[in-house]
């Protein structure tokens, strides 16, 4: 009944009664337009999907979501979706993050859930400031980044989300924006049909506390400059077909693809110039690719890694099967007279 | 508990004794853990009634020698029922100078004292501060020494087993438990086929522990040099017996709840002293409905604990006091989220690292008070090894049926100690009702049931109930965010009436002795056994003393206030500052008496009957 149900599901019926409490103008308000609006092609019966969040402006999210939810503590919540995971398989589950959230508080679980493999999709919207504690700097803000905690700018250099996701063995890493919507649509849903852990970093622009913290390369008339779109199997190719990036011994390297020799064709360039992108080949060469940042490189947006590991949840069925299979189903009465018993009267 | 020789056995000469205690200590490395447990082991099998204290460092492997580094175990088994691992030993094992040297103070004037004369060498003597060799100095006049070269014996005996020197040394322990076994007239049986079982994978080790093992059994039948003894089987009531620690208690209780709820039960923990033991004994079971999750700290082990409650299974978690001091904002999440789930904590020493190894029961208040804002949870204790595994049962119950978080307390003395235990057939275990809310009409998630105002549990994949929860304040009945002044004050008193209302659950207390009198004992956790033998030994010398233990510490029970008052004066034991007591005498205004006791140990029964005898004159 319930799939039949979920063939027919609109972006309405994933629309909470709850009202929206984000600042007018938040970049929250387009992903979760965008996520509501993917989710019913999907074909997941709305009562099998929960979403887990920590806390943060972004954490609000799973009261807007009319799907199961758990608002939950500070950094915490992929340990809770791991819980939820292991003893629900069937349940698909989605963890909503901010950057302070789960690269501050939560840094600790956040590198955990990555290695283990738990099949949660991990969405982290990533301001580069702390907006419901009323903008201090965050673990991505710029070095220098002047906030309110750091009148004279801060003194920390930032997390790069996507190579620390990579580093902790993430099998899917993916970046995207909350200023390009089609390309959102595209990412969510390869994170939605992967099998495992799935880690997407939203660029989101907080107009309160950073307004433009993107612009300077994702704003429309420098986008195609600044940034580059990463697609499987497709050159990595910018600003029009005219540059493309190469990684050459571990380190990104741009190739100017118009004064390469070649014609105008960017097809014909990438192929000598430009490199293909593989998103199932090493860690080292998504770590290079991520590596790229504004203003020297292009910015990459795009699925940066995609490969499939061994799901922690299986893993932990099969231990029960094998255990059931070796020893028998539990018995209780066995296990309590286990070992050396002996009989009094 | 004095030795009475209670005559002899005509023709083998062999003395009939009600009880022993005994202690076997030696440097960490030595193997007295092992040996004590053993030596338990046979004396459970052989009928007896016992209790166990194993008393060792937090270091691994202190510097050999020294007096840090020293290892301990008691045992106390008797023909009639044993309360307390026993106060002092009457016979001290010791296997170097170091053990002598931080033991013997415990063991009884005129007690027996085994040495291990082979490791009593200049070094070792030097390293224990020894100016002059004990053995020669006069200084153990009091007591009856047996000096035994166990060391060389032991070394002897393997002389051909083409073992090295340091492999043979580490059997010297197998040789003491050997003559131990003798002087108690057990076999040798069934711990040369725990060994061999044991070191199935090195049958040189095997052979080797055997042979001395054997040896030592040989030695004291050859030389005489002990008076022969019994401990015949205690009178202990009929039924199937085994012997069980706490720790492996609480186990089996974790899989006995998931039998009885027919819900997977998920422990979500980190290790932690004196707790793990828990957790490696509950990842052997996974052919229940058991997973068990080593977490990357104690924030995320409870945090995925609660998602699986979340989920509509029960989560569980297992730590010492610095653990729970890390999970206290997620027990305040269970508080506001109204889910069930159960915090075991096995105290320990502290404050801070403290005592990793030694007993306390400082963390009461820590679960009673230890969150931000008024988050009421059910707490309660078990009070003996075999207690354990009721406790779990009675907590989780509670837990399912208020929809809350539960503390269980439990210690490093009953975690470790052991004891016989006549453990139940499942059939006669009660069920533990789980209700699921499934019907759509009418569903908000914060509807109470009007007896225990638990809110609807509700598995996510339930169709038209799905709902979103979490930790700001909750309008009542919806469930939704609510910043509203009368609501959340309303909330607040809602929270704590729900916890209270668990006192209706609560049995009647059961009062050991006069209904009325002189003094009442007022006591939780484990110092059950100390307590009940301190007051039965004053009873049998007339005194007006009753004793009543309590199981759950928040909420009280309703009639404490009632049963306080038939008494002239309550004391109350604890190896605290006096915790339990500030509750109760806040909760009731009655003026209890504290006898407390800080040491890392637990009491003696010498040290509370004289405490309650001072209460009493």
């Amino acid at each position: 009944m319930s799939e039949i149900a979920a063939a027919k599901l609109t972006k309405k019926d994933f629309q909470s009664d709850q009202d929206v409490r984000w600042c007018p103008g938040c970049g929250d308000y387009v992903i979760l337009a965008t996520v509501q609006k993917m989710m019913p092609e999907l074909g997941v019966p709305r009562e099998n999907i929960v979403f887990v969040s920590g806390i943060g402006c972004s954490s609000r999210f799973p009261y807007y979501m009319n799907t199961y939810g758990f608002h939950t503590i500070h950094g915490r919540a992929p340990a809770i979706a791991t819980g939820l995971k292991t003893t629900r398989p069937e349940l698909m589950v989605w963890v909503v993050t901010g950057d302070g959230d789960a690269l501050s508080i939560g840094g600790n679980h956040f590198i955990h859930v990555l290695r283990r493999n738990v099949d949660v999709k991990i969405l982290l919207f990533n301001n580069r400031i702390y907006g419901l504690t009323k903008g201090q700097a965050s673990p991505t803000s710029e070095l220098g980044k002047k906030a309110k905690s750091t009148p004279y700018g801060t003194i920390d250099a930032p997390f790069n989300p996507i190579q620390l996701a990579l580093g902790a063995g993430a099998g899917f890493v993916a970046r995207t924006s909350d200023a390009d919507t089609a390309h959102m649509s595209d990412v969510l849903r390869r994170v939605a049909t992967h099998r495992g852990a799935a880690f997407v970093e939203i660029l989101q622009n907080c107009n309160v506390f950073n307004d433009e913290a993107f612009d300077s390369f994702y704003a429309k008339d420098v986008r195609d400059e600044r940034s580059i779109k990463v697609e499987h199997g497709k050159p990595l190719t910018y600003a029009g077909g005219k540059k493309g990036l190469r990684i050459v011994d571990g380190q990104p390297r741009i190739v100017d693809l118009a004064s390469a020799g070649s014609t105008n064709g960017a097809a014909g360039a990438c192929e000598e110039g430009a490199m293909v992108w593989d998103e199932k080949s090493s860690a080292s060469a998504a770590f290079a690719l991520a590596s790229c940042t504004a203003p020297d490189f292009p910015e990459p947006f795009g699925v940066l890694r995609a490969v499939e590991r061994p799901l922690h949840h299986e893993l932990e069925l099969a231990q029960g099967r094998s255990v059931r299979q070796k020893a028998g189903d539990g018995d209780l009465a066995k296990l309590l007279a286990a070992g050396d018993t002996w009989t009094i009267g | 508990m004095a030795t009475t020789r209670v005559g002899t056995n005509g023709a083998r000469g062999i003395q009939e004794v009600p009880t022993v205690t005994i202690r076997f200590c030696g440097d960490s490395g030595d193997g007295m853990q092992f040996t004590g447990s053993e030596f338990t082991r046979v004396s459970a099998m052989a009928g007896n009634d016992l209790q166990t204290l194993p008393d060792f460092p937090a270091e691994i492997r202190a510097p050999a020698g020294t007096l840090a580094g020293v290892s301990g175990f008691q045992v106390q088994f008797s023909s009639a029922p044993v309360f307390t691992p026993g106060d002092q030993p009457e016979i001290l094992v010791a296997m170097n100078p170091a053990a002598l040297k931080t033991n013997l103070e415990d063991l009884v004037h005129g007690g027996m004292l085994i040495l291990n004369t082979g490791a009593f060498n200049e070094q070792n003597l030097r390293k224990a501060g020894y100016a002059k060799s004990p053995l020669e100095d006069g200084s153990l006049s009091r007591y009856k020494v047996h000096s035994i070269d166990i060391s060389k014996l032991t070394a002897t005996a393997l002389e051909s087993s083409g073992l090295s020197s340091r492999e043979v040394e580490r059997a010297k322990n197998m040789f003491a438990l050997g003559m131990m076994l003798w002087m108690y007239s057990r076999p040798t049986e069934p711990t040369i086929r725990f060994i061999q079982s044991k070191f199935a994978s090195k049958p040189g080790i095997a052979d080797a522990n055997e042979k001395a093992l054997k040896a030592g059994w040989n030695f004291g039948e050859t030389t005489e040099m002990f008076q022969p003894s019994i401990v015949k089987p205690a009178s202990l009531p009929a039924g199937r017996y085994r012997s069980i620690s706490g720790n492996e208690a609480t186990a089996l209780g974790i899989v006995a709840v998931s039998e009885l709820s027919g819900l997977t039960m998920f422990l979500g923990t980190y290790p932690i002293t004196p707790a793990s033991d828990i957790l490696h004994e509950l990842s052997k079971h996974k052919n229940f409905r058991i997973v068990t999750f080593q977490a990357e700290d104690e924030i995320a082990a409870i945090g995925a604990a609660l998602g699986a409650s979340f989920g509509g299974n029960l989560g569980v978690t297992t730590t010492s006091g610095p653990g729970v001091a890390l999970m206290q904002e997620t027990i305040s999440l269970g508080v506001m989220a109204e889910l069930p789930l159960l915090v075991i904590n096995i105290q320990r020493g502290g404050p801070s690292t403290g005592l990793p190894t030694k007993t306390e029961q400082a963390d009461l208040l820590q679960a009673m008070y230890g969150r931000n804002g008024e988050a009421p949870v059910p707490v309660l204790a078990s009070c003996g090894p075999a207690d354990c595994f009721d406790a779990v049962i009675e907590a989780a119950r509670l837990a399912i049926r208020h929809m809350t978080p539960v503390i269980l307390l439990s210690d490093g003395f009953i975690a470790n100690g052991q004891e016989p235990w006549r453990f139940p057939d499942p059939k006669d275990l009660e069920k533990i009702d789980v209700k699921f809310r499934t019907d759509p009409v009418g569903f908000q998630a914060y509807l109470r049931d009007p007896a225990t105002l638990a809110r609807p549990w509700v598995r996510p994949g339930t169709p038209g109930l799905e709902h979103r929860i979490g930790g700001i304040e909750k309008q009542d009945v919806t469930g939704n965010i609510s910043y509203d002044p009368e609501n959340h004050e309303h909330m607040v008193r809602l929270r704590a009436d729900k916890t209270a209302r668990i006192a209706r659950d609560i049995p009647p207390l059961a009062v050991e002795g006069p209904a009325s009198g002189d003094l009442l004992v007022v006591g939780w956790g484990s110092t059950r056994g100390t307590i009940q033998q301190a007051v039965k030994d004053l009873r049998a010398r007339g005194r007006s003393i009753a004793h009543v233990h309590l199981r759950h510490l928040n909420p009280l029970p309703s009639d404490l206030p009632a049963v306080m008052k038939c008494y002239r004066k309550v004391v109350m034991p604890e190896m605290n500052m006096g915790q339990l007591r500030q509750v109760v005498r806040a909760a009731t205004l009655v003026d209890v008496h504290g006898i407390n006791k800080i040491k890392g140990k637990p009491f003696r029964v010498s040290e509370l009957v004289s405490a309650f005898e001072e209460h009493l004159s």
